[in-house]
């Protein structure tokens, strides 16, 4: 009996020890499309999510030889315990501390953009990293030689073999082993969401249940449900800033797109501070105000926001006010910015994050 | 008298012997340029000679001079050139796949100055070819950007910069060099290294419509010379790309007023001088080895 006793202990020693090994597999369920969003944009048929491929892509992620001194991850500027993006800085800082002129966009529920970027520059999830890969203020590399440091590296062509069959490292498995990992992020576990999927125990308290009401009357035209943006451009009033920045126009090129910038989701709003496209509102209050009171007339300001008495933007008494930020901040989603999923892998610590 | 008649008579089969070799030859030379079979493919390739108005091309220190009279040297040039098509006599065409149709000329590597395909055989008396990347192949997937197109080293553009990162666009002409008369503020170049950077593209947008660039050269081969292509053999349109167009083609414009020309509406008077860079200056046919060119 005693033995029987002994063994049954092995045997579930030896069962935990492979349990912790093999963690990933556990967590990993490919992409699954929550039950209250819309079909993906993104086509999978040409990427099919693998273990592998999602594996190598983080990997690549937290990758700082993507940048020129190999000092700069994706995961530098995008950091997960702030829904991926760079809490703290209104512009973000990348290769040698230069700035650039805009806030980086949370990397958050991918699948379901059209465009990427604020002013949308980048139709296909793929490109994106081209973007951040050859801006000589963020990782101020090519993408060509990217390539020949990861095929030079003594782990990533049997990882790229491990996730495309053979470990030629090309372009596109490059691009798409990132595309993976970023459409795996998926945020829609906030107290939001589990409202509306009606799961038990969970319900609005009277002030958010107030709050989403006025959410409803006043904001959902442009950040609409479920993904809290409707993935168009507009001029939201913000004054000019210093660089400039005119937006949309500076892709289209087209006048009546100046000072236009994509409608961000306001999912986890509370982790993404500072805000709007150069981070110039550090608290969530001030982005209410600036609604409230804030707002720069210019030719191309959203219809939306010129009220019948000629005034601009949104009226709202404080307690509107209190009871709209109540409700925003069921749009939080701790499990997002905890999901160990998503987490940056231990061996390519070492990267500045600051 | 025997002997005259015999040399009369050998004279008169010499002469037969002659136009019989004559004969012969001619007939070998017509042996090289068959009646065209449309069922076999020969080797087709236009040349892209970079000058530079009534000079050649080389990059600095050599100095030109523009119509506007600034002086300039030269430092980069590349450019894309896409989707070639063949037409005979008779109106009909041949499209090169175009997958196989995307070539990036870069001056700094003669090697680069061919654009090889290969084509069915035939008599050819204009090519067209667009100078930049197509605005549907510009919209695909990074999977069917393979050759030029692609990010690989060795083989594609982005070593040589041609692809703007933050909007998804192969820059379809590139060009820089050095004026001493820019200035080193804002308008000029606030480094001081005097450069002047013309990058040239715009396919017309993905989701919104915007600048569209892209330019389609055609080249009548009628009086320079056609191209017959045949089995084995390659035919050369040997093509003249004057750069000095850029500055003095119809729009002409001065390099101190506009030293950097990228992504902006200004683009649109630089691309329209495009197609008045190419000149044939002639056709090698029936070529056995690319040594002869």
């Amino acid at each position: 009996m005693k033995k029987i006793f002994v063994l049954i202990g092995i045997v579930a020693l030896v069962w935990a020890c492979k349990k912790g090994e093999d963690s990933i597999p556990d967590l990993f369920t490919g992409f699954l499309k929550p039950n209250n969003f819309p079909e993906p944009t993104y086509n999978f048929s040409r990427n099919m999510i693998t273990k592998e491929g999602f594996e190598l892509g983080k990997r690549l992620f937290y990758e700082p030889r993507l940048s020129r001194n190999n000092t700069v991850a994706c995961g530098s500027c995008h950091i997960q315990s702030a829904a991926f993006t760079h809490h703290g800085h209104d512009v973000s800082h990348g290769i040698d501390d230069r700035l650039g002129i805009r806030n980086p966009m949370p990397i958050m529920n991918m699948a379901w953009q059209k465009e990427f970027f604020w002013d949308g520059g980048v139709f296909d999830l793929d490109l994106a990293a081209v973007n951040a890969i050859t801006n000589p203020v963020e990782m101020d590399e090519t993408v060509p030689n990217v390539l020949r440091k990861l095929r030079a590296h003594p782990d990533y062509p049997a990882l790229f073999k491990k996730a495309f069959g053979t470990d030629e490292i090309t372009d596109a498995r490059f691009f798409k082993a990132l595309s993976q990992y970023m459409l795996m992020a998926v945020s829609n576990n906030a107290k939001y969401d589990h409202v509306m999927r009606k799961e038990a125990g969970y319900a609005f308290t009277e002030q958010e249940q107030k709050g989403y009401l006025f959410y409803q009357k006043n904001c959902s035209s442009c950040h609409n449900e479920p993904l809290f943006t409707d993935r168009s451009y507009r001029n939201n009033g913000l004054s000019p800033n210093r660089a400039n920045d005119t937006g949309r126009d500076s892709v289209t090129l087209n006048p009546a797109d100046r000072y236009k910038f994509k409608v961000p989701s306001l999912r986890n709003i509370s982790y993404t501070a500072p805000y709007m496209h150069d981070g110039r509102f550090l608290t969530l209050n001030r982005v209410i105000e600036h609604y409230r009171t804030g707002m720069v007339d210019s030719p191309t300001l959203d219809p939306v926001f010129r009220q019948a008495d000629g005034s601009l933007g949104i009226k709202m008494s404080d307690t509107e006010k209190d009871n709209l930020i109540a409700f925003l901040k069921t749009l939080d989603d701790r499990d997002f910015l905890t999901n160990k999923l998503l987490a940056e892998p231990e061996i390519n610590s070492g990267f500045v994050v600051n | 008298m025997k002997k005259d008649k015999t040399n009369v008579g050998s004279r008169t089969v010499l002469t037969a012997m002659i136009i019989l070799l004559l004969t012969i030859t001619g007939a070998c030379s017509k042996t090289e340029a068959p009646t065209p079979d449309e069922e076999k493919t020969g080797q087709f390739s236009i040349e892209f000679d970079n000058i530079m108005g009534e000079e050649t091309l080389s990059f600095e220190p050599r100095v030109y001079k523009n119509a506007k009279g600034e002086s300039f040297r030269i430092k980069l040039l590349q450019y894309f050139i896409s989707n070639i098509k063949l037409y005979k006599a008779d109106g009909s065409s041949y499209t090169v796949p175009q997958d196989d149709s995307y070539f990036l000329v870069n001056a700094a590597d003669r090697t680069t100055r061919f654009t090889k395909v290969k084509v069915p055989e035939g008599n050819y008396e204009k090519v067209e070819f667009v100078i930049g990347v197509d605005s549907a192949r510009s919209s695909m997937p990074v999977e069917k950007r393979t050759g030029v197109l692609s990010f690989n080293p060795e083989e594609g553009h982005e070593g040589g910069g041609m692809y703007w990162g933050w909007n998804s666009g192969y820059i379809f002409f590139k060009m820089e060099g050095y004026c001493e008369l820019i200035s080193d503020n804002q308008q000029g170049d606030p480094t001081g290294n005097k450069q002047f950077k013309y990058h040239i593209g715009g396919f017309g947008g993905y989701n919104a419509p915007t600048l569209n660039n892209i330019k389609t050269i055609t080249v009548d081969l009628k009086t320079a010379g056609t191209a017959q292509v045949r089995k084995g053999l390659r035919s050369n349109v040997h093509l003249f790309v004057d750069i000095m167009k850029i500055f003095n083609g119809p729009h002409t414009f001065s390099i101190v007023e506009h030293p950097n020309v990228m992504f902006s509406e200004y683009s649109v008077n630089i691309a329209n001088n495009f197609p008045h860079f190419f000149t044939h200056d002639h056709t090698e046919n029936f070529v056995k080895s690319e040594d002869e060119l």
